[in-house]
């Protein structure tokens, strides 16, 4: 697949001539790099199984603290507690129609920054730039202000504008990397074979930096159904799935949370799973 | 007519996105600078004054909180390059057909909510909880220690929260280094050691150099790691912001701690961003 | 120069992305993104630029933040209530845990009655985790003028329904309507200080702020506010961090009565409470996250609201709730109505119907907490009718304090002393 895994094993000539304790001590530091790295995965994933695990757990109580017996009746009473049942579903919707905004916005502004040399590109890459690596609290704060000094009541809408605004960065650069390799050569052709600039798209430039879209707007839902803080200076009144569950924290979280998670937490391991396997397909 | 197209295509194709990060992102940082500049209160109303001096009390009312946010930053991004490096190093030299693999189980953290995970700790951590109390009940830990509510807690769930985004650019950058050169430096006999620090490491300095940045900046900025898991003396300076925001009200003041870590913060990104970049440029022409 | 920038080179690392690096790190790990962050492409012309930009918004946008307060139009009751009717639905805002539930969590029996005897459909939302980030939602809402969605909310008396009064964002009462509070309200409850003659609220249920703590981890009896200071428990005891509770409590720990306080009494309370914090015995200000980790073991003893021990007890958590002996505090939530409220009608007619007795009863029986209807105590259990702690005798209610109400002038040189306590 790459030049490194194709490579045999690091040894030129001269490691032919190692002494064998040498060799044998760098496969002991492997071994131990090989165990460090599962060590490290471990400590990864350990809060993800305790989720899961407790999602299943007969709870006493308000309190979902120690194990007491299998049970499948939180999965049965998934959708038992209203509110909670909202902040998901608004999760979901914000996720969605803010991914689709942003991955419009943000497929243009790559193709037309990983495509084109113009002027004032360079001060919107400093945009891009700035805008994905301020923190957080800062974006949810100063577009608060916006919106304080505007009157504008915080509730989705302003949700929505939030989370189009910071995904529209991250859509834009995976879409430009995408377009590092590409041939403009093949749009060249198509238009010289009387394609109009619409047909172009759709039938060459599209399919072609599709794999870029699809990527970035996985990437843009997954930002945007995680996102707290920036959320939490935003929403008013209105609660998203993160909020209403560090909301919860306060009381004790009711193990309806683990399920939505697990299943959130599946699913997008699932999506992941597949497109990686249509791009090895197209590919091939 | 293509000549035409390609004059005014590509600021038809960035105006839209480049409209919206302008309105809601660059004018808010505008707006959040002449809000600092008010005075007044939420009853009243806040007037344009200019009131410079805000932003000195701001930073000595808060001198200890911006302090400890860098620190605490700076300590969790330390950790997290000593943490990542051996184990990208391992992944792009050894992992072989699995590395993608391995890369994708680094990422499963991102699949579940960064509240949740954070929650989730502080129930793994708890002083009685599924870690400790086991411990516990084996006499092997005294009956009131505890991790929780501790800097040391703060700071390790900077570390686990922020991990991903050092390892995968370490990766990337080791994986890019051409094993070519590795031969050669093994042709003209250099020991595992000098292969190391004089071809890998300084190669994959740019890896580390840019995980620097996607960790110590959110990580100093963080405020759910120091409510979740933090106690007492663990306040940091987003804690400060989200309060006096939205709980206290304050604008003013809020505006101009936000604005105050914004400036620090960015400074220290372009300075750093131009320093490296011209450090990277020689690294690369020197080869 | 380098093959970093070959086509292939790029090609290989989108490989990669492919294969499950689809999250964030795609874009972190994506070489374009490196060389962005670690190579000096942005020129000083494209930072005059960008800070040109803003500079031109923040000329835009000098213009200040407008004040929220109201102007009196329809204030009196007479006028906000003419020519209101029956909507038949009623969307009320609670605290968590503050209702009598049936078989599951969503089942609320005393509101079935209530939707059986009216035909009015409550949507019943457990929205409110404290006053003053509860009100900070709502507040930009009010000001404008719109309906918040809810059209009963429970507050707390303090600082918080102070300013939502003082804001003229309350619909005022009419009393006509309140016949079952006025036949069966306790006196205690009636024409309070913060909202004389029941103008804006009337009140929901009230609780005592003391002590609770877990005897097996003290390892004795809890009886003096001192308690909270024992070197012993360093690391386990849990202080609130408000600006109400802490410190009145603290006033009354040394001795003062919170009414009659002065700043300097203020200034020795913060520091004994600084103090506390330095010798490393607070292990953390807690909102109302106190309760979970004082039944889960973190906390052995802690600043407590009465009625979330009692609720742990029934739940078989080993816990005890103790007034200390320099005297606790009496704290009430209110029902009150948003003036933006779009079915008042039926909220003022909920609020009415909660002062029946056996309602009362039903509502203290589950949730623990000091209901403002003494009869209540002939449809509870015997042992929660002789409890004092839910039907408090007046002697013992002699033995507790209310919040000091505060001036604006006031209230910012108390938040000055005690914010850097629990701020820290």
């Amino acid at each position: 697949m790459t030049i490194l895994d194709a490579a045999p094993p690091r040894l030129g000539p001269a490691g032919e001539d190692r002494s064998r304790s040498g060799r044998r001590s760098g496969r002991l530091g492997q071994r131990l790099l090989h165990a460090y790295t599962w060590l490290i995965l471990l400590w990864l994933v350990l809060p993800i199984i305790v989720m899961i695990v407790f999602g299943f757990n007969d709870r006493v109580g308000k309190r979902n603290n120690t194990w007491n017996g299998f049970t499948l009746r939180w999965w049965g009473e998934l959708f038992a507690i209203p509110d909670l049942t909202t902040a998901l579903v608004n999760s979901l919707t914000i996720a969605l129609l803010s991914t689709a905004v942003a991955t419009v916005l943000g497929t243009l502004m790559g193709l037309g920054l990983g495509r084109h040399s113009f002027r004032g590109r360079g001060g919107v890459e400093l945009l891009m730039f700035a805008n994905i690596a301020a923190p957080e609290v800062v974006l949810g704060a100063s577009l608060l202000s916006l919106f304080i000094t505007m009157g504008v009541p915080r509730g989705y809408l302003t949700i929505l504008i939030a989370h189009i605004m910071f995904n529209i960065s991250y859509v834009a650069v995976v879409v430009r990397a995408r377009l590092a390799g590409f041939d403009s050569s093949v749009e060249e052709a198509a238009r010289d074979l009387g394609a109009g600039p619409f047909t172009t798209f759709r039938l060459v430039t599209l399919p072609l930096i599709l794999p870029g879209v699809v990527s970035g707007a996985l990437l843009a839902f997954a930002m945007s159904i995680d996102e707290y803080v920036i959320t939490t200076f935003n929403a008013g009144s209105t609660l998203t799935f993160p909020l209403w569950v560090f909301g919860a924290t306060r009381v004790g979280v009711p193990p309806q949370v683990n399920v939505m998670a697990t299943i959130i937490f599946v699913a997008g391991v699932l999506l992941a799973l597949g497109n990686a396997l249509l791009l090895r397909r197209r590919r091939v | 007519m293509r000549r035409q197209a390609g004059a005014a295509g590509p600021y038809l194709l960035v105006l839209p996105g480049g409209l919206w990060l302008a309105v809601f992102f660059v004018v808010p940082m505008a707006v959040m600078l002449s809000v600092s500049l008010q005075t007044g209160n939420v009853v009243d109303g806040f007037t344009q004054t200019f009131n410079f001096r805000i932003y000195a009390d701001a930073v000595t009312t808060y001198e200890t909180q911006f302090i400890r946010s860098l620190i605490f930053g700076l300590i969790a991004t330390v950790a997290t390059i000593l943490l990542a490096y051996p184990m990208a190093y391992w992944i792009a030299f050894h992992a072989g057909r699995n590395k993608s693999n391995y890369l994708f189980l680094v990422l499963l953290p991102f699949f579940v909510s960064f509240v949740i995970r954070t929650v989730s700790w502080k129930f793994l951590l708890a002083d009685d909880g599924i870690l400790l109390g086991n411990l516990k009940d084996a006499g092997l830990l005294p009956a009131d220690f505890h991790v929780l509510a501790t800097s040391f807690a703060v700071v390790a769930g900077l570390t686990y929260n922020f991990f991903p985004f050092m390892l995968l650019p370490i990766y990337v950058a080791l994986e890019r280094v051409d094993p070519q050169l590795l031969e050669a430096a093994d042709d003209l006999y250099a020991n595992r050691r000098e292969v190391f620090g004089r071809v890998v490491l300084p190669l994959s300095m740019p890896g580390v150099f840019a995980g620097f940045l996607l960790t110590f900046v959110p990580a100093t900025a963080d405020f759910v790691n120091a409510y979740v898991l933090g106690g007492t003396n663990t306040t940091m300076i987003g804690n400060i912001i989200q309060t006096t925001y939205l709980t206290n009200a304050d604008y003013p003041l809020a505006s101009a701690v936000s604005f105050i870590l914004m400036a620090v913060l960015l400074i220290g990104i372009f300075g750093y961003a131009r320093l490296l970049g011209t450090r990277d440029v020689l690294e690369m022409s020197a080869r | 120069m380098t093959q970093l920038d070959t086509p292939g080179d790029a090609g290989r690392s989108g490989d990669d992305r492919g294969h499950g690096g689809d999250l964030r790190a795609a874009a972190l790990a994506d070489p374009a993104m490196l060389r962005g962050l670690t190579q000096a492409r942005f020129g000083r012309r494209g930072l005059l630029r960008f800070a040109g930009l803003a500079g031109g918004a923040t000329l835009l946008a000098a213009c200040g933040v407008s004040g929220e307060k109201k102007d009196s139009a329809g204030d009196d009751a007479a006028s906000f209530w003419r020519d209101r009717t029956k909507a038949g639905t009623l969307d009320f805002a609670n605290w968590p845990l503050y209702m009598d539930v049936g078989s599951t969590d969503s089942d609320h029996p005393s509101l079935d009655v209530f939707t059986k005897k009216t035909g009015i459909k409550v949507t019943y939302r457990e929205v409110i985790q404290d006053n003053e980030s509860f009100f900070a939602q709502i507040r930009p809402t009010l000001a404008a003028g719109k309906s918040i969605g809810y059209d009963l909310m429970v507050l707390t008396n303090g600082i918080t329904l102070s300013r939502v009064m003082q804001l003229g964002y309350l619909a005022p009462l009419d009393h006509a309507r309140l016949p079952t509070f006025a036949a069966n309200a306790s006196p205690n409850v009636r024409n309070p200080t913060y909202d004389p003659g029941n103008a804006y609220t009337i009140p929901w249920q009230s609780g005592l702020t003391g002590i609770a703590y877990d005897p097996a981890k003290t390892g004795r009896e809890i009886t003096s506010y001192n308690d909270l200071f024992d070197p012993k428990f360093a690391g386990k005891v849990g202080m609130f961090g408000d600006n109400q509770d802490l410190p009145n409590l603290a006033l009354l720990g040394i001795g003062v009565e919170p009414a009659k306080s002065t700043p300097d009494d203020w200034k020795k309370a913060a520091a004994k409470l600084t103090a506390q914090r330095r010798d490393g015995i607070v292990r953390k200000y807690y909102d109302q996250s106190y309760i979970d980790a004082l039944a889960g073991g973190d906390l052995w003893i802690s600043m407590a609201w009465s009625g979330d021990v009692y609720q742990q007890i029934a739940t078989g958590t080993n816990l005890k709730f103790v007034v200390p002996s320099e005297g606790g505090l009496l704290w009430t939530d209110n029902m009150c109505i948003p003036k933006t409220a779009p079915h008042p009608v039926d909220a003022i007619s909920y609020m009415d119907f909660v002062y029946r007795p056996e309602i009362a009863g039903m509502l203290t029986e589950y949730i623990n907490y000091i209901t403002p209807v003494p009869t209540a105590a002939e449809h509870v259990p015997a042992d929660l009718a002789k409890s004092t702690l839910l039907f408090p005798s007046a002697d013992e209610l002699s033995r507790v304090s209310r919040f000091r109400v505060l001036t604006t002038a006031e209230e910012t040189e108390w938040n000055r002393i005690f914010q850097p306590v629990y701020q820290s």
